[in-house]
């Protein structure tokens, strides 16, 4: 700036100029939000079934109560609540338009919170029209996605952890899938899930050091090495399953499942006590390590020493960091995190093992922890929108049996977590940085 | 050897060092020096590697087998007492196995001495009795090159996007929906006999170039992680079938199950070998497929922007290709030849729509591209291959109950172990080509150090295992001046430093530079006995001009 006074006399008007450039894209967040909020206007409120009423059930006998001061059911006719839920939808996208035509940057605070009031009342409409005539238990639905989100926040933080690191961890279906097999396996060989539950992890572990001895040690193209090891992830435990497991289940895969720990008087408020308070340990466990690694990866040495080794290998070498072996400890921890999320699968929900029973979970963390921006707390959230997504499904799917109202195809249904996926990767993938040198592989000059 | 370790350990200047060694070798040991070094071109070689590859494959394969099997394990429970018996039923149920494989997808002997003997007891001779066994005999490869048809043109798509640095793992998904266009248009139209097919294909062709075509707009416009997106359009595509397979439109006047009339006549690809074969005409495509992967990527323009994005993104938007739009060709075309895939699948081998209908083929073509090394001839070789093993392996599942799932573990620890050349030298005990300290003695270590430094650490065979193989092939002599860079540089284990710096530019200053730094600061992880060969740039970089010349004798 001092070389060219003449050209800018004044710093601060340069600052503004930057700051007042308006992005290309500011009209698309605005414009799809109106879109969709039309389309739940039209179709999930004008278009609804005539006359027919939505409840949800909310609290229960003898919960935590005092005065009623929940409803035990909120029950609303379906068209009129769908008509002024989107209403509210459309107020926030328009209230959306406003905010983006002021200001070329605006507060980021304001922005997330109309997006949020956006979505939750456009995902209430969508409810309560497709609960027409029915009754939807929020405590239950809110449950199942507690329980879906622990596979898929426990692989995203697999992720987080070897790509901060610089390592791209495809590999995370893989390592559920050992993970499930281990406790199934060495649970039922011990009969006891606690046993199972430390197996897990440390099956897991067979293929971080596979990932890590292919792609770290051995340099392969990462992504290639994460998706051939999901292949022979699903080869070896396909092929067990069918020999040692279907010969003698009893012995080796009998369904095994970790208590429910309930926690006694949180466990009474209503609806959140069930859903926070009444689970087994690996959704403790999640919360634990979502904090943990929140606080390591940000407030200590080694989380700086790692992002270091992520975000620039050659400086972290020059400051003496080991790059490779950061990079071999982060992805080995990152697969024993990843076996707790397989263990999950298996001795978390009480089923035997199941040929290719991780079924795409793997990559779904993946776009989680993208979607989460690589951060710990982000990669759970992201992993709740998608298990909410696939709690909503199953919810659906066993309700579709009751008799009336509307009814959606289940394979579009099922198609819903993927959908929103592919929607969440293409809308934010934009706007998320990642580690500079993430999937390059470091060679010391 | 003396007179290379000297200069380090006496800390002379390096003109010392060099000018001792200066004099030519005595022409016996030349030529001892030859044959070491045509031994290590063996060594290094990558045929070694892949035939080792598959011998470790399928060595690591008997071992499952072996846990698996309970006779086995019965008599490991009298190991002590008799462990012959252990040792036989190890013997027999690994090359029962690995027999039935070979059984079932090359060659039925059985097959054809039964027919021969029925003939001959029927009172045939001659070629009455050969042919008709012939054709008993060799069902299992028509079978395999059956399989092999879709699995090669839908590699040659993974192919495309692997060549531009696209990883497109969506084939399973492009199958599909491929499939399911074609298979619509082939039992619902009604079309003239060749028309029919031509549109059926082209159908297939065009959906599947609209799904990958998704993936590369969502690439394109909004930077989405092609991998990600392309994974998700799978499950997509999947559950759009299942939806598909329950709605009149596709399943016909059988509401009930989950399957589509049959493909009509005309559309469906004719048959090579008569009725009782089921290899078809969609062979040809197949061929069709690999020349057009070489045409396409590298004769036309269009590949070479494909490629030109794939080797460096900012080289290219420099030189006014724009990457975004070249990543929406690229997984269009490549949707293309997958989609073609399904469709080739679904008219010639199934002839109907089902639920499972692309069966592991959208994965199993991702391993085919990486094993061919995205290269015409290479995905072809490699598309064979693994549809002997599967065809094999489906065989041995139903003759020997060991799960087709070995076979899914063999392909994967093949194409494991191709992409780490060192992995496999390390395993059969070859680790001094990757290490030239470790065991090599004198002027071996030194002419490796030599040939690493003349190439920059070009660690071609390590980072890309698309790349390594074409240049090694095309050209020996550079090949293997560029291995030993590679392995030099680069197949240390991770916590070690290599010492010395083969990687450094072969220029007198980086050498002097060198030679200063080595007696000054002894590194910790390096022990000075160890280190002597490794640090000999000095004199090996002097000998580098005779020794490229001898390499190029």
């Amino acid at each position: 700036m001092t070389a060219t006074p003449t050209v800018a006399p004044d710093d601060s008007e340069v600052q503004k100029k930057v700051t007042d450039e308006r992005p290309d894209s500011w009209w698309h967040l605005p414009l799809t939000t109106t879109v969709l909020g039309l389309i739940a206007l039209v179709f999930f409120g004008l278009r609804g079934v005539p006359g027919a009423e939505s409840s949800f059930a909310l609290a229960r006998e003898g919960d935590l109560n005092p005065l009623g001061l929940i409803p035990e059911r909120i029950t609303v006719p379906s068209i009129g609540g769908a008509v002024a839920l989107a209403v509210i939808a459309l107020a926030a996208s328009a209230a959306l338009w406003v905010l983006h035509a002021r200001a070329a940057r605006p507060r980021p605070a304001a922005r997330l919170g109309l997006i949020a009031v956006f979505a939750v009342s456009w995902i209430l409409a969508f409810m309560t029209w497709v609960i027409s005539e029915r009754a939807l238990d929020v405590a239950t639905l809110l449950q199942g996605t507690l329980a879906l989100a622990v596979p898929l926040a426990f692989g995203a933080l697999s992720g987080v952890l070897s790509e901060r690191a610089g390592v791209i961890n495809i590999a995370i279906e893989g390592q559920l899938l050992f993970g499930a097999f281990g406790a199934a396996l060495v649970g039922s060989l011990a009969g006891s899930a606690w046993v199972g539950l430390i197996a897990a992890p440390i099956m897991a572990l067979v293929m971080g050091a596979l990932l890590a001895m292919f792609a770290v040690g051995y340099r392969v193209q990462q992504i290639i090495v994460g998706v051939v090891l999901n292949v022979l992830a699903i080869g070896v435990t396909s092929f067990f399953f069918g020999t040692v497991m279907r010969q003698n289940p009893g012995q080796f895969n009998s369904p095994l499942r970790l208590p429910t720990l309930r926690i006694p008087v949180l466990a009474d408020i209503p609806v959140i006590g069930r859903v926070l308070f009444e689970q087994n340990i690996l959704v403790y466990l999640m919360w634990i390590i979502v904090a943990g690694l929140t606080i390591a990866l940000f407030r200590t040495r080694w989380g700086l020493r790692v992002r270091a080794v992520g975000e620039h290998p050659r400086a972290a070498d020059t400051v003496g960091i080991p790059v490779n072996r950061t990079r071999w400890i982060n992805v080995m921890l990152g697969s024993a995190v990843a076996g707790l999320g397989g263990a999950t699968l298996t001795i978390g929900t009480g089923v035997a093992f199941g040929e290719e029973m991780s079924a795409g979970k793997g990559y779904i963390a993946l776009a989680a922890m993208i979607l989460g921006r690589y951060h710990p707390v982000g990669a759970l959230l992201a992993a709740l929108t998608f298990a909410f997504a696939d709690s909503l499904q199953l919810r659906l799917g066993t309700m579709s049996a009751a008799e009336g109202g509307v009814s959606i195809p289940g394979d579009f249904l099922l198609m819903l977590p993927y959908v929103v996926a592919l929607f969440a990767v293409a809308g934010v993938v934009g706007r998320v940085r990642v580690p500079a040198a993430n999937g390059v592989p470091y060679v010391k000059q | 050897m003396t007179a290379v370790v000297d200069p380090e350990n006496t800390s002379s200047a390096p003109g010392v060092g060099a000018g001792s060694n200066d004099a030519p070798p005595p022409p016996e040991q030349q030529a001892e020096d030859r044959l070491r070094g045509t031994l290590q071109k063996i060594a290094r070689g990558d045929l070694l590697v892949v035939v080792m590859s598959f011998i470790f494959a399928f060595l690591i394969g008997s071992v499952l087998i072996v846990i698996a099997d309970t006779e086995v394990r019965e008599t490991f429970s009298y190991f002590l007492d008799r462990p012959s018996d252990a040792f036989t039923a190890i013997w027999q149920s690994v090359t029962q196995a690995y027999g039935a494989m070979f059984r079932g997808a090359v060659f039925d002997g059985v097959g054809y001495s039964r027919v021969a003997d029925d003939l001959r007891a029927a009172g045939g001779s001659g070629t009455y009795v050969l042919l008709p066994a012939l054709a008993a005999g060799l069902r299992p490869l028509t079978e395999t090159l059956t399989v092999a048809t879709p699995l090669i043109i839908a590699a040659a798509g993974m192919a495309v996007s692997f060549r531009a640095g696209l990883f497109n793992i969506g084939g399973t998904g492009q199958l599909i929906v491929g499939a399911m266009a074609a298979g619509y248009i082939g039992f619902t139209w009604d079309l003239p006999i060749v028309v029919h097919l031509l549109i059926a294909l082209l159908g297939g062709l065009l959906a599947g170039a609209v799904w990958g075509g998704i993936a590369g707009f969502l690439k394109a416009r909004f930077g989405a992680n092609e991998v990600i997106s392309t994974i998700m359009l799978n499950w997509i595509a999947t559950y759009l079938l299942f939806f598909a397979l329950k709605t009149a439109a596709f399943t016909g006047a059988n509401q009930s199950q989950p399957t589509s009339p049959s493909i009509s006549d005309s559309a469906v690809l004719p048959q090579l070998l008569g009725s009782g074969f089921r290899l078809h005409a969609g062979l040809f495509l197949a061929a069709g497929a690999a020349v057009l992967l070489w045409w396409l990527m590298s004769r036309s323009t269009l590949g070479f922007q494909f490629r030109a994005v794939g080797s460096n993104p900012r080289a290219s938007r420099v030189a006014g290709i724009s990457p975004s739009r070249t990543a929406f060709l690229v997984l269009t075309v490549a949707g293309g030849l997958v989609g073609l895939a399904g469709a080739v699948h679904v008219l010639g081998t199934e002839k109907r729509l089902t639920e499972g209908v692309a069966g592991s083929i959208g994965f199993d073509a991702i391993t085919v591209a990486l094993l061919g090394r995205s290269g015409p001839v290479g995905v072809v070789l490699a598309g064979l291959l693994f549809a002997g093993l599967s065809t094999g392996g489906r065989f041995m599942e139903s003759s020997q109950g060991v799960p087709l799932d070995l076979v899914q573990v063999i392909q994967v620890l093949v194409v494991l172990f191709i992409a780490a050349p060192p992995l496999v030298r390390t395993l059969i005990g070859l680790r001094r080509v990757d290490h030239p300290s470790t065991g090599a003695r004198g002027r071996t270590a030194r002419r490796t150090m030599a040939g690493s430094t003349s190439t920059s650490a070009s660690n071609s065979d390590s980072t890309s295992i698309s790349d390594s193989m074409s240049t090694s092939t095309t050209s020996p002599p550079s090949a293997s001046s560029a291995d030993p860079g590679t392995s030099a540089a680069g197949d240390l284990p991770p916590g070690s430093t290599p010492e010395g710096s083969p990687g450094r530019s072969p220029d007198p200053a980086g050498r002097h530079e060198g030679a200063h730094r080595d007696p000054s600061a002894p590194s910790p992880d390096a022990p000075s006995s160890d280190s002597s060969p490794r640090t000999a740039p000095p004199a090996g970089d002097v000998e580098d001009p005779t020794d490229a010349t001898g390499d190029q004798r």
